[in-house]
């Protein structure tokens, strides 16, 4: 079992979620978050003063899912997310211990 | 056809005052005297509401503008001085004000408590409506001017050292000023004074405003961080409800200031609204210039600074000249937000100075220079028509203002530091002051 953890670019949050569901992939967590990487931010100005923000707006999409499903999300998602430019995000894959179905306590997987 | 309308309102005025329970005889022969239209009191009367509506639409303009943690302080420090300063002007603050001159410098204190301040008609002020309309008029006036001041110092001044220096500031600065200017008798002004021209409150409100705004943010210093790490407006959405507030308001500030529904009010009204327009379009072509990309922070900002510009001079000039002033209030303000601020490296927060102050300074020299009797008999002609000695007078007008606004303010700035201590701690400043001065938080994270 695995955990999944993508940071993409907000825009690219639909498209993943559809490529993922082509996938038959239709689990997923998805949270607005701030970060940085290698790409720097987009300069705003107000009353001519420019603020470089330290921080960027990034969409994180967790999924926990099966070993033998984590290649097809994985495809799935930088099929979609990627435009070649620095900031198109990152995965993580994390090994998951367990996971619980809260309505009825079944271990899942 | 007015004579026969002012007569038929003056039997209808004596009717409703003599139906008043605290009515005495004196009151009801008093009110034959008189004449109270109906138009210019219901004008005066939506006008002060306007004007009203200016102090909140003020505190959107500034609390979208500043951090999210701050947003609550800002807001509440316009809304306090509503009722903050409502009260100074009913207890002493008109009475010093407009009440009767002591050698052109202050009101004396005969107008106590509203004391005199009836629904009879002042001999000089608003002479066609309610003593207590133009009473009521004022207050939104001497409301609005100390609260433009916040835009300088906020996100770093403690509530209540605040909340006393607004009131002193009211008393020792606005009322005088608002006396020279304004009252009869008043030094500065047209009613026996040197004849500056100030419709609606270039000197008395803006200039004063942003002079004070300037000691503000220079008494205060620096907020934590600034420059480099500052961070951006936290809604502009509510700064621009916040301008488009103001912009509204403004009708009742400058077209109410005709004291009458009349031709100069329609001219007020025309020039505030094209000098309004023309300043945003500058700033905003000045934005693509210098930035590449028109912003709509600057638009607002620029709408804001011609509203300002336009103030003193709305009820003297032509619209082609309010479209010149709009331009210039739009170029001028648009400099000194965006170079000289940086040059001089002080933090003034939200521009209460860069805007108010320097539009405000424009905005009179441009009365000096565009003012023409064929708009109103009444003023004067400028410059341009052929009167130099007025735009000597604008800024003669101008220096006293500035001279005593920055002085007095600094002193009271110095004395509440003293005694109460002004800047909020770098605590206070880190988490934010809404937590830290009001226990409130303007957004919930969870639910």
């Amino acid at each position: 079992m695995k955990y999944l953890i993508a940071i993409i670019q907000p825009d690219r949050m639909e498209d993943v979620l559809n490529e993922l569901d082509k996938s038959l992939i239709h689990y997923a967590t998805v949270t607005h978050v701030l970060g940085r990487g290698r790409q720097k931010g987009i300069a705003a100005v107000y009353r001519s003063h420019k603020e470089v923000g330290n921080l960027l707006r990034k969409t994180k999409i967790e999924i926990a899912l099966p070993d033998d499903e984590i290649q097809a999300a994985c495809e799935a998602i930088t099929r979609v997310a990627r435009t070649g430019n620095i900031g198109d995000g990152k995965l993580f894959i994390l090994d998951l211990e367990e996971s619980i179905r809260i309505r009825t306590s079944e271990k899942t997987w | 056809m007015r004579n026969k309308l002012t007569i038929g309102m003056t039997a209808l005025g004596a009717v409703m005052i003599s139906g008043n329970a605290f009515a005495d005889a004196e009151t009801i022969v008093a009110a034959v005297e008189p004449i109270i239209n109906g138009a210019d009191t219901s004008w005066l009367m939506i006008s002060s509401a306007l004007v009203m509506l200016m102090t909140p639409g003020l505190a959107f303009f500034y609390g979208g503008l500043v951090r999210r943690k701050n947003v609550l302080s800002v807001l509440m420090q316009c809304m306090f001085i509503l009722c903050l300063v409502t009260i100074q002007w009913v207890v002493v603050g008109y009475s010093l004000a407009f009440g009767p001159d002591i050698k052109g410098i202050i009101g004396d204190l005969s107008w106590i408590g509203l004391s005199g301040v009836g629904l009879i008609p002042h001999s000089v002020y608003a002479t066609t409506v309610p003593h207590q309309v133009f009473m009521i008029f004022q207050a939104m006036f001497a409301v609005i001017t100390p609260a433009l001041i916040i835009g300088a110092f906020a996100e770093r001044v403690k509530f209540i050292p605040f909340c006393i220096f607004t009131l002193l500031w009211s008393t020792f600065v606005y009322d005088p000023v608002a006396h020279w200017v304004w009252a009869d008798g008043g030094i500065l002004g047209t009613f026996g004074g040197m004849g500056a021209l100030d419709f609606a409150g270039g000197a008395v409100v803006h200039i004063n405003a942003g002079m004070a705004a300037l000691a503000g943010a220079l008494f205060l210093g620096k907020r934590l961080g600034y420059p480099n790490k500052m961070s951006p407006p936290h809604n502009l959405p509510f700064a621009v409800l916040g301008a488009g507030l103001l912009w509204f308001g403004w009708f009742g500030f400058n077209a109410g200031s005709a004291l009458a529904a009349n031709g100069i009010a329609v001219n007020a009204f025309v020039a505030t609204h094209i000098a309004s327009a023309a300043a945003g379009l500058t700033w905003g072509i000045l934005d693509i210039f210098h930035n590449k990309k028109s912003t709509l922070l600057g638009i607002i900002t620029g709408a804001v600074a011609g509203l300002v510009a336009i103030t003193p001079a709305a009820g003297f000039v032509t619209p082609m000249a309010s479209i010149i002033i709009g331009l210039g209030a739009g170029g001028i303000c648009y400099l000194s937000v965006t170079f000289m601020k940086t040059k001089l490296g002080y933090d003034d927060s939200l521009d209460a100075f860069g805007v108010h102050g320097v539009g405000g300074i424009w905005g009179a020299i441009a009365t000096g220079l565009f003012a023409t009797t064929t708009v109103n008999p009444g003023g004067a002609d400028g410059l341009f028509y052929g009167n130099p000695g007025l735009l000597l007078i604008q800024l003669k007008a101008i220096g006293i203002t500035i001279i005593y606004s920055f002085i007095v303010t600094s002193i009271l700035f110095w004395v509440v530091d003293k005694v109460f201590g002004l800047r909020a701690d770098e605590h206070a400043e880190r988490v934010g002051l809404d937590l830290t001065e009001h226990r409130e938080a303007a957004y919930t994270t969870l639910e």
